[in-house]
């Protein structure tokens, strides 16, 4: 199994801000353990090494793409 | 019953002066096989050897046995082998047969696992026992084995790789000597001078993490069962461990901060306390106490010409999973056979190369497994300290959380992939595949007597073996091929299922089991060309 990329959720912008909402009011460590957390949970809802490790690729490029741009911006 | 006192009695031994200090330059001494190294690893590789023919010289720098009980957990795979090596009665009956372990978070407990849940075993998952007794056990064992000549305080000072073996040179209290050996394996340990000789290195991670190790006897009524806290009330923010060994002895593993100091924290005065806070009480007396930094670590190959390297001069890990004396007692079984089988010409000196092959890549696994273990008990950033944290809340309500939170995962027995393997060409829905150790089950013989399939591999003279569940044809077992048939005319009787159900047998089933044990090749129905093929194979003849 592949990891999928295309929109499942029916109602995104639902899913998007029962996200949100669950970090409002806390503070950054505490958003910190949330996301630790779920980041557990869901991980173990998926049971495939090979997703998961394409999801953490995904993730990490974005992540530094980000990065990049953000210095690129600075300079 | 011997008491700590006279065990100790027996671990100091005496310097003799040997003919062959008397030799030198043309005439020194020849020696198939020299081992370096009088711990559990080299003292076993000695005897496996003897029992199979050969002569070993066995040299050891110091005269005694070691202080401590430092490695204390002994796999239900190393219990087998002692078996093999007429020492697995003394051991289990001295040790503290134990399968059960409990993770604590906090004050509560987390979850409780069994390492040997089913029944119709020989031997338990594992037992404690301080090494001394081990080694001790397996001196006598030595002193039976005429073709074993033991050497204390023979310290190497220098080798020679020549092509048809190694020139050691060798101090002693009456100066030194030379010898030279066809093959030297050098089992002398993390520290391994052999190792500097022949100028390999040694990588790998070392964890900033202190650990301190204490040894406290005391009566105390804990059942012997493995028990590790995370953040437990006693020791804030940091993980410990308490472990029964015979004698009243409880072994205490207490992390300790990075910074903290080695010499003030290993002072009985500063251990004390945390002691009382952990037991609730002072009624306890120190015998050993250590601190450690863990390292893991690996040489990049276990044979550099005519000297083999085993145990932990080859590969060291971190003590959580007792991975480190057992995977050493796996390399001496690994080796013994092949050494003898080259050493006799039955094979060529290639079939060592499988030894490096197979138990390299074991210690990549158990360097994997001890480094994920002591990762988990001291992350390394905020992040993974963070994500700890996460796993052993969920751990409290969530079976996924408990099985990821890790306080060590226990010794199995390494699965090779290795060239001496025949690949399946049967159906296969379970038993133990080529590569993979073999496996107990209770059978009784024709006689009504109970035994178990690893007693009746020993009996066959742990060479290889057919294991054959019968069908009523008798199978033409190769020359020098033991034999142990279930079911049939004669053959031992699977009263309770289990042998058939552990090898998922039909009748006709073979396996073709190595002389340490492990699976070479099975069959639904074993033929000859087949079977010789297999044979050739497992022998690294082809």
């Amino acid at each position: 199994m592949a990891l999928s990329t295309s929109s499942n959720f029916a109602k995104p912008d639902d899913a998007f801000r029962a996200i949100v909402e669950a970090h409002r009011g806390l503070t950054d460590a505490q958003s910190a353990d949330l996301d630790a957390a779920l980041v557990l949970v869901l991980a173990n809802h998926i049971g495939d090494l090979d997703v998961l490790r394409e999801a953490i690729a995904l993730a990490k490029r974005r992540m530094l793409d980000a990065s990049q741009q953000q210095q690129q911006q600075q300079q | 019953m011997a008491s700590a006192n006279t065990a100790r009695a027996k671990t100091q031994f005496g310097y003799r002066r040997h003919p062959d200090q008397e030799r030198s330059g043309a005439n020194v001494a020849e020696h198939p096989v020299v081992v370096v190294g009088a711990g559990p690893v080299g003292l076993s590789l000695a005897i496996d050897l003897a029992q199979r023919g050969q002569r070993v010289v066995l040299l050891d720098d110091a005269d005694r046995i070691g202080e401590g009980s430092r490695a204390i957990c002994f796999s239900k795979r190393s219990l087998e082998f002692w078996d093999r090596l007429g020492v697995g009665d003394r051991m289990v009956e001295k040790g503290v047969v134990w399968s059960v372990g409990k993770i604590f978070h906090g004050a509560s407990q987390l979850y409780q696992f069994n390492l040997l849940p089913e029944e119709g075993h020989k031997r338990p998952a594992f037992i404690n026992l301080q090494q001394f007794y081990a080694e001790a056990y397996l001196v006598d064992r030595v002193e039976q084995l005429p073709e074993i000549d033991l050497r204390w305080r023979n310290k190497v000072i220098a080798l020679e790789s020549r092509n048809d073996g190694v020139a050691l040179t060798i101090a002693t209290p009456e100066g030194s000597y030379q010898v030279h050996a066809s093959f030297v394996v050098a089992c002398d340990g993390a520290r391994s001078s052999l190792r500097q000789m022949v100028g390999a290195d040694f990588a790998g991670q070392v964890f900033e993490d202190q650990f301190l190790i204490a040894d406290v006897k005391m009566t105390a009524a804990f059942p012997t069962e493995r028990w590790f806290w995370f953040d437990p009330p006693f020791h804030a923010g940091r993980s410990a461990l308490l472990h029964k060994q015979p004698d009243d002895i409880w072994r205490i593993d207490l992390q300790l901060n990075p910074d903290a100091d080695p010499v003030a924290e290993k002072q009985p005065e500063n251990v004390r306390p945390r002691i009382e806070r952990m037991l609730g009480h002072d009624k306890f007396e120190f015998e050993w106490i250590s601190l450690y930094k863990f390292q893991c670590r690996r040489m990049a190959r276990f044979i550099h010409g005519r000297v083999i390297f085993a145990g932990d001069s080859a590969h060291q890990v971190s003590p959580f999973g007792a991975r480190g004396a057992n995977s050493g007692l796996e390399d001496a079984e690994n080796l013994a056979w092949k050494l003898d089988r080259v050493l006799r010409q039955l094979s060529p000196e290639g079939l060592l190369e499988t030894y490096h092959i197979e138990r390299s890549a074991a210690a990549d696994e158990n360097i994997r497994e001890s480094t994920r273990s002591t990762d988990f008990m001291a992350p390394a950033t905020r992040q993974e300290a963070r994500l700890r944290q996460a796993v052993l809340s969920l751990a409290e309500d969530t079976e996924f959380g408990k099985r990821m939170v890790n306080g060590g995962r226990l010794s199995v027995p390494s699965v090779y992939d290795t060239p001496l393997s025949s690949e399946d060409h049967d159906d296969w829905r379970g038993g133990p595949r080529p590569g993979a150790s073999m496996l107990d089950a209770p059978v009784t013989e024709q006689g009504g007597g109970s035994t178990y399939l690893t007693e009746a591999f020993i009996r066959q003279g742990t060479r290889f073996t057919l294991l054959e569940f019968g069908n009523g044809a008798d199978v033409d077992v190769p020359d020098g091929v033991g034999s142990i048939r279930i079911g049939g005319n004669g053959g031992l009787i699977d009263a309770h299922g289990l042998a058939g159900k552990r090898y998922d047998a039909e009748p006709g089933t073979a396996y073709l089991l190595r002389p340490d044990g492990y699976v070479a090749a099975r069959f639904r129905n074993a033929a000859r060309p087949a079977l010789d093929a297999a044979l050739a194979r497992a022998s690294g003849v082809n």
